[in-house]
């Protein structure tokens, strides 16, 4: 479904991703998990088109995604929904706005009343109530907007999803709300889930697999359980600080 | 060369090629601007928003400046006129400098003011909580969403609001002159008249025009081009204003010695 190959990208001096190899199956929810200055922003900038890398590839559903310009790549990114970090919701726009704003602009044909319908399904699957329709981005919590920003990533029913560090900043229990959330849009629809985090505890509670980025390489990647078994220095290091809390 | 001159030389060089570099880019926008602007979807509904805030949301601020103007300019003309005995000249000196010169002037300042700060900061703002790189992964592009009807907004209100200045203005001019300074009505129409050419008008709103075009890119881009929080959204929208307003002076410069240096 996801794949990169030898990804090399450097800015000026600073060379970011240093060979990244990883492949992400279909259904499944992988997460990059690495500290701050990792490259994990550069890398799932790479996945979706808006960076073109230096050197190696990155294909999605068979299409390299380097090689699109201009439309091809605009028709290209509607595989995609993206949940932000701090959700980035149109803040003059209302919720049903929002969540309908990716199919309106994918079909302008579609009408209201069918917008309003796909509207509320979507935010059914995250568990939100039609009531919030008319409310504004800051009339909602944290765990609101993120939820929200999740319908909105899911309206066209988009194969891959990608989490830009989607529980930074948020107090546990909403975190929690959001690692259900992340679980529950694989379970119920099926989707192929890019997250990248520093968070320790939610990237084992909701991946599939994980990779451990480390000075712009992959020091570790398989299933949680494979990662926790890591011998490498900056692995045992970065999870042990965490372990040993639990 | 004193001690830490070679530094300081270094940086006063850098910040100039980092100026130019940012002109160019902001020139790179305007071209992708037009280019976006002919490709579709295109957006009635959009352009007819910002219509609104531009053009509807800067009335207001441009009756009131106008009328203003139009009174101090006429009981200032008469001041000078009535030493050489011409005060009949008040009406068309009045409307001949409004219609050329201070009408599209002033108005564009005062959009500057007002809506041109909105725009900067409303996608300064955008820019800065990532809601921009939002509509890309959506495939929405956010040139054409966001720039396209402001510009094609500005292109349309600068000279309605222009055309307002003008008429205003010389109303107040016209009850200064006539109702204070008791200028004779007959010759301040007349001269008017014959001193107010219908090109000396469509001058000053081809310039609107142009000043539309101007200080939509730059507040646009300022906007677009933030960085570093809502203390960067407030720095690039104090760019933003500065730099269209010496723009639009700069621009105004040119205009007058390529028309009237001309003699056209």
């Amino acid at each position: 479904m996801i794949r990169v190959v030898d990804l090399h990208k450097a800015f000026g001096a600073n060379q970011v991703l240093r060979g990244i190899d990883l492949e992400v199956e279909k259904g499944t929810t992988c997460v990059i998990l690495g500290g701050s200055g990792s490259g994990k922003t550069v890398l799932m900038k790479h996945v979706i088109g808006l960076l073109k890398p230096d050197r190696g590839t990155v294909f999605v559903n068979d299409v390299e995604m380097p090689k699109l310009e201009g439309l091809a790549l605009t028709e290209a990114r509607r595989m995609f929904g993206m949940v932000f970090q701090k959700s980035a919701l149109f803040d003059s726009m209302t919720v049903l706005e929002n969540v309908a704003f990716p199919l309106h602009e994918k079909d302008r044909s579609i009408s209201g009343k069918e917008l309003r319908r796909r509207v509320v399904e979507k935010l059914e699957v995250v568990d939100l109530a039609e009531s919030i329709l008319p409310r504004y981005p800051s009339e909602l919590s944290g765990g609101m907007q993120k939820r929200v920003a999740l319908a909105r990533a899911l309206i066209h029913d988009p194969p891959v999803v990608l989490y830009d560090e989607p529980t930074t900043g948020l107090d546990p229990i909403t975190t929690e709300y959001v690692d259900d959330m992340i679980v529950g849009a694989k379970q119920r629809l099926g989707v192929t889930s890019m997250v990248i985090s520093h968070d320790i505890a939610s990237s084992f509670k909701v991946a599939d697999k994980l990779a451990v980025l480390y000075d712009g390489q992959i020091a570790a990647q398989g299933t949680p359980e494979e990662v926790r078994r890591s011998q490498h220095p900056h692995v045992k290091k970065f999870l042990s600080l965490w372990f040993e809390k639990q | 060369m004193t001690p830490g001159g070679f530094p300081a030389t270094f940086r006063r060089v850098r910040r100039i090629r980092d100026a130019i570099e940012d002109f160019g880019e902001m020139l790179f926008f305007a071209l992708d601007t037009l280019r976006w602007a002919v490709r579709p979807p295109f957006r009635p509904e959009l352009i007819l928003v910002q219509m609104a805030a531009i053009g509807v949301g800067s009335v207001f601020i441009v009756t009131t400046t106008s009328f203003f103007t139009g009174v101090v300019l006429a009981l200032q003309a008469n001041y000078a006129m009535r030493q050489l005995g011409a005060e009949g000249y008040v009406g068309g000196s009045v409307a001949i400098s409004l219609a050329r010169e201070l009408a599209p002037v002033l108005t564009a300042l005062f959009v500057i003011g007002r809506s041109g700060s909105a725009i900067s900061t409303e996608i300064g703002t955008m820019r800065v909580t990532e809601q921009i790189d939002a509509m890309e992964t959506m495939a929405v592009n956010p040139v054409q969403y966001l720039v396209v009807p402001r510009l094609l907004a500005s292109l349309a209100m600068f000279p309605l609001l222009t055309m307002v200045f003008d008429a205003l203005g010389y109303a107040g001019a016209y009850l200064m002159g006539i109702y204070v300074a008791r200028i004779p009505e007959g010759p301040f129409l007349e001269h008017t008249r014959t001193l107010v050419d219908p090109k000396d008008i469509f001058h000053g709103i081809f310039k609107s025009l142009i000043f539309g075009a101007v200080v939509a890119v730059i507040t646009c881009w300022r906007g677009y081009s933030a960085s570093g929080g809502s203390k960067g959204v407030g720095e690039s929208t104090t760019r933003a204003v500065v730099a269209s307003s010496i723009a639009i002076l700069l621009v105004d410069v040119g205009f007058v010695l390529v028309t009237v240096g001309s003699g056209k």
